[in-house]
């Protein structure tokens, strides 16, 4: 066993640990740090797999943005919620039993196309220059131009439309 | 500043669309600065077409390859052949770049006066119903939809392959829908009449069952051809692709793969262009604003299902033999027949209405059918030429009409009559109050019933009638016939609007409409005349030559083969002097002296008796479809699916399965929890069952968590189906 | 070396934990973290395959790209969502929002 092998061992498990606490924590507020958590280890996770830019990406994103703008949404809805009482709704047992039933599916899957070595390994290094090209293939009309602008359009519509969803009616008055 | 014609081909649609959102997000609470949005956006669209037409006229040979332009983008990766996006100006295209943004401008205008942009709002008028007498109160919005109309217009005109020209068809669809129903809360005390909003629904439920047949058209045309290219279909290798296309068998035996598409194109277009028997949404269409009634039948919607036959026609009249040669195939044969009998059926219905702008909208069915049937017998250029002068006085008529409206309503006001302001029967000696409307819409008038020589009406059809006369001889009587009660029921509309005496106290009082009303009047009667002399065939007596016969050689360069010139034939041009000079002096004679009062009869009525009303009621078409189409399906959707399949069968087994479950939760409970588990073992299984019975009795509980993990479990399920059945080969064989 | 097998089957873990918060989380707020955890089990899968098996190609890494932009605008939309529900109905328990019951 290699350290690589060990270092991506631990990051998982404790990607996987904050994960079921992200799902399981009574208090919201603490589920929210857990998430970000999960979403430090998979940017470990991305350096593991040599994209560095994934990684930092993740970060500034995930924890920066996303992360935070789920702690605002908790905190102003605060009020309602009280942290004592079940957190879990009453299909709690169906939704786990299924969940593991997703993963007995996956994993058996995993299993089999492992044991018929369905996986073509590449085995070349990854190109110094992929990150250079990432960024030419995101502006290049043969690759994920339109992608990206489509992108664009979807992030600026859904942030005026989260605008105006959020918005309180009864400021208009 | 000489741009390259290229780039400004693709930036002709976009300004009106521009327009369409600066007015929807921007400048929707000011209503000078929406109409001046629209208005100057469109103007740059107009400048920037004819700026592209000034470039390409002066190329020698326009139309062969190398002097068109054509442009296009990859736009979507499927198969093998990216589909692509682009452009193509060649003679047809610049034909529609010629009119219809001209036409677009004026009708832009003529809506600033129409809205009645200079009076003040009026407190009564609510929005959806048209304004009593003041300005519009969704003034903005009209302007907003009338741009997106031009911009879907400009992008069929433009667009290079099929599916780009139905894209804006589409939204041409969508938006008369809008327009048709722009005064959707407007009601009628008669429960029979068709109010707008029902109008609107009607006009784009015909049209989009017309256009789903057009898609599967345009689907087959793809999978036969891998292309949707107007011209890789129909100039690549010399339309070799046009001759595989005719030589490969469709799924109907004794049809080619290219008649199977001819038929289901023309579909679309007898829908768009309210052609028999799908024609009865375009007369209900009136009860839009006139500006939209002008836009949908002039400039934009119903010309571009002619245009789109015209840029089809060699698939049309594609043989085996000849590849894009003229010969009767059975898509031209059915555009032929079609076309010829609206063209008769319309102009029939038209002579026996009174409501001044449903004559105009039957006239306008009629004339389509004219353009069809010439195309159908393989008039190209003449089916392009009156489809150009067609939009011109028709849109000049139908503005005019709307000043006549406009008129009429503003004598109502002073006399505070309740009449119909578009019953004709209520207007007469509206000549000396509206001076230049009755001018412009006599030159619309007569252009439309063909005044031979000066007017442009009579060029075109006299082409069209050489070409009938030329290659089908029924088609030619057929149309002779029709061209004559055009002339005729023209001649009754200007009789009985402008002669004669006020009938009411409103038309004594009717004034002139305001300067941008009657501005984009003068233009378009100056076109509806002088645009006839570009297509004046050369070997006619005396005038031919003078002006060479620019039209026909440059619209013919649009196909691979130039159509051949006709020989002169006195014939048609004698039939055309004839029945355009007969009809109106018939008109003249029969309704000089008609209705003294409002309430008189038609001269008509008397002589033709039930005839007349057969006419008047439209051949009971609209009975006929309710009868056939409607009521049946009302009758499946009520009875049927409502009643019994619904409330008695589903429901039946909802109920079933409810009462089934729970009599066996009772039985349960009754016969095994209470005597056996409860006593026996603990409360715990029974409360198992009626959990489970709890969560089986409603599924559709609103919980979108319970969805999910009904749809997740579901999806388990049939993996494991599948891959029991795959015997787990999964991937990687 | 680390086996794909293992990125692989942490996805699927990932995934599973995921699923079972969107499925059984009371709070509005709550389901959508699960969703973001969902996301990135996807993320995982696409870096994973694109490192192991098309390290060449940039198409794993724009997808990732993609789907980063994709959970940013859901997060945006999804808790515009709950605040304006909580704003009009004081709640935020997704089950109480059921108005599109049969």
């Amino acid at each position: 066993m290699t350290g690589l092998q060990i270092t991506f061992l631990v990051v998982a498990a404790a990607i996987l640990a904050s994960a079921v606490l992200v799902v399981t924590a009574r208090n919201l507020v603490h589920a929210a740090l857990w998430l970000i958590a999960t979403l430090f280890g998979m940017a470990i996770l991305f350096v593991l797999l040599q994209a560095g830019f994934l990684a930092a990406v993740q970060v500034v994103v995930y924890i920066g943005a996303i992360a935070i703008l789920i702690i605002f949404a908790i905190m102003l809805t605060r009020r309602v919620m009280q942290d004592t009482g079940p957190q879990t709704n009453s299909q709690w047992w169906l939704g786990g039993l299924l969940a593991a039933a997703l993963l007995a599916a996956i994993a058996y899957t995993l299993f089999r196309v492992d044991q018929q070595g369905a996986f073509p390994l590449a085995n070349v290094p990854i190109p110094d220059s992929s990150l250079a090209e990432l960024g030419k293939a995101l502006v290049s009309p043969d690759f994920y131009m339109i992608p990206l602008v489509v992108i664009g359009v979807l992030l600026a519509v859904g942030m005026v439309g989260s605008i105006a969803i959020a918005r309180d009616e009864r400021e208009k008055e | 500043m000489q741009l390259d014609p290229t780039t400004l081909t693709w930036l002709i649609p976009v300004p009106p669309l521009l327009a369409f959102f600066l007015i929807v997000l921007f400048t929707r609470r000011s209503r000078w600065l929406s109409h001046t949005v629209a208005i100057g956006l469109m103007l740059v669209s107009w400048i920037m077409s004819w700026s592209v037409l000034a470039q390409i006229l002066g190329r020698e040979h326009f139309g062969e390859e190398g002097t068109i332009i054509a442009a296009a983008q990859e736009w979507l990766p499927l198969g093998a052949e990216p589909l692509k996006m682009g452009v193509l100006v060649d003679p047809l295209t610049a034909v529609m770049l010629f009119f219809v943004p001209l036409i677009c401008l004026m009708i832009f205008i003529y809506s600033v006066g129409y809205s009645n942009f200079q009076k003040p709002a009026d407190p009564h008028d609510k929005p959806g119903e048209p304004p009593h007498n003041g300005v519009e109160p969704l003034y903005s919005r009209f302007f907003a939809y009338l741009s997106l109309f031009a911009f879907g217009m400009l992008l069929l005109c433009v667009a290079d392959n099929l599916l780009l020209m139905f894209i804006g068809w589409e939204i041409m669809g969508l938006c008369s829908f809008l327009l048709i129903g722009f005064w959707y809360a407007r009601k009628y005390d008669d429960p029979k009449q068709i109010t707008p909003r029902q109008a609107a629904v009607k006009a784009f439920i015909t049209t989009r069952v017309a256009d789903v047949v057009m898609l599967l058209g345009v689907a087959y045309l793809y999978s036969a051809t891998g292309t949707l290219s107007f011209r890789e279909i129909m100039y690549a290798e010399e339309g070799h692709k046009l001759i595989e296309l005719a030589e490969m068998a469709s799924p109907i035996a004794g049809l080619s793969a290219a008649g199977l598409i001819g038929l289901l194109l023309l579909t679309g277009t007898v829908g768009k262009s309210a052609q028999f028997p799908l024609h009865t949404w375009l007369p209900d269409a009136m009860e839009g604003p006139t500006p939209v009634s002008a836009m949908i039948h002039a400039a934009a919607m119903v010309s571009a299902g002619v245009y789109a036959m015209i840029r089809v026609y060699p698939i049309l009249a594609a043989t085996a033999e000849h590849g894009a040669e003229h010969g009767l195939t059975p898509p031209t044969l059915v555009l032929a027949t079609i076309g010829a009998f609206t063209a008769l059926f319309a102009a029939t219905i038209a002579v026996a209405q009174n409501d001044v702008k449903k004559v105009l909208a039957y006239s306008t069915i009629s004339q389509l059918g004219f353009m069809l049937a010439a195309l159908g017998i393989g008039g190209y250029v003449a089916a392009a030429f009156h489809l150009m002068t067609h939009a011109f006085f028709k849109a000049l008529l139908f503005l005019g009409s709307g000043s006549i409206i406009h008129g009429v309503e503003h004598g109502m006001h002073h006399s505070h009559e309740h009449i119909d302001p578009q019953d004709m029967r209520h207007m007469g000696g509206l000549r000396t109050k509206m001076p230049v409307t009755f001018w412009t819409f006599l030159i619309g008038g007569f252009a439309l019933a063909g005044f031979p020589l000066v007017t442009a009406g009579f060029w075109s059809k006299d082409e069209i009638l050489a070409d009938a006369w030329a290659h089908a001889p029924i088609v030619f009587y057929t149309l002779a016939i029709a061209a004559l009660l055009t002339a005729f029921y023209t001649m009754r509309q200007i009789t009985m609007v402008f002669f004669g005496k006020p009938r009411t106290a409103a038309a004594e009082h009717a004034h002139e409409s305001h300067w941008t009303m009657t501005l984009p009047l003068s233009i378009l009667a100056v076109f509806a005349v002088g645009i006839g002399w570009v297509g004046i065939p050369e070997k006619f007596p005396g005038l031919g030559g003078l002006l060479p016969n620019f039209f026909h050689e440059f619209v013919g360069g649009a196909l691979l083969e130039h159509p051949e010139t006709l020989e002169f034939s006195v014939i048609p041009l004698a039939t055309s002097l004839v029945v355009a000079l007969g009809g109106l002096g018939l008109g003249w004679w029969v309704y000089r002296n008609a209705w003294a009062k409002a309430d008189d009869r038609d001269p008509l009525e008397a002589p033709l008796g039930p005839v007349y009303r057969v006419l008047k009621n439209k051949y009971y078409v609209d009975e006929l479809y309710d009868w056939a189409f409607v009521r049946p399906a009302f009758w499946l959707g009520e009875k049927l699916f409502s009643a019994f399949i619904d409330r008695g069968l589903i429901d039946g087994l909802i109920h079933g399965v409810a009462r089934i479950s729970l009599s066996l939760g009772l039985a349960i409970r009754d016969w095994v929890d209470i005597p056996v588990v409860n006593r026996t073992l603990s409360d715990g299984s029974g409360e198992v069952v009626k959990a489970v019975g709890r969560e089986v009795r409603v599924i559709q509980t609103g919980r979108v968590q319970q969805y999910l993990v009904i749809a997740l479990a579901m999806a388990l399920v049939i993996g494991a189906v599948l891959a029991a059945l795959n015997g787990v080969a999964l991937v990687g064989q | 070396m680390i086996p794909l097998s293992w990125y692989l089957a942490l996805s699927a873990a990932l995934f599973s934990v995921g699923v079972y918060g969107v499925l059984a989380r009371k709070n509005a707020v709550a389901i959508l973290m699960s969703v973001e955890l969902m996301l990135n089990a996807v993320n995982i899968n696409l870096v994973a395959f694109w490192h192991y098996l098309t390290p060449t190609a940039v198409s794993g890494m724009a997808f990732a790209l993609i789907v980063f932009a994709v959970a940013a605008a859901e997060a945006a939309v999804g808790l515009a969502l709950i605040i304006s529900i909580y704003r009009r109905r004081q709640t935020v328990v997704a089950e109480d929002v059921n108005l599109m019951k049969f």
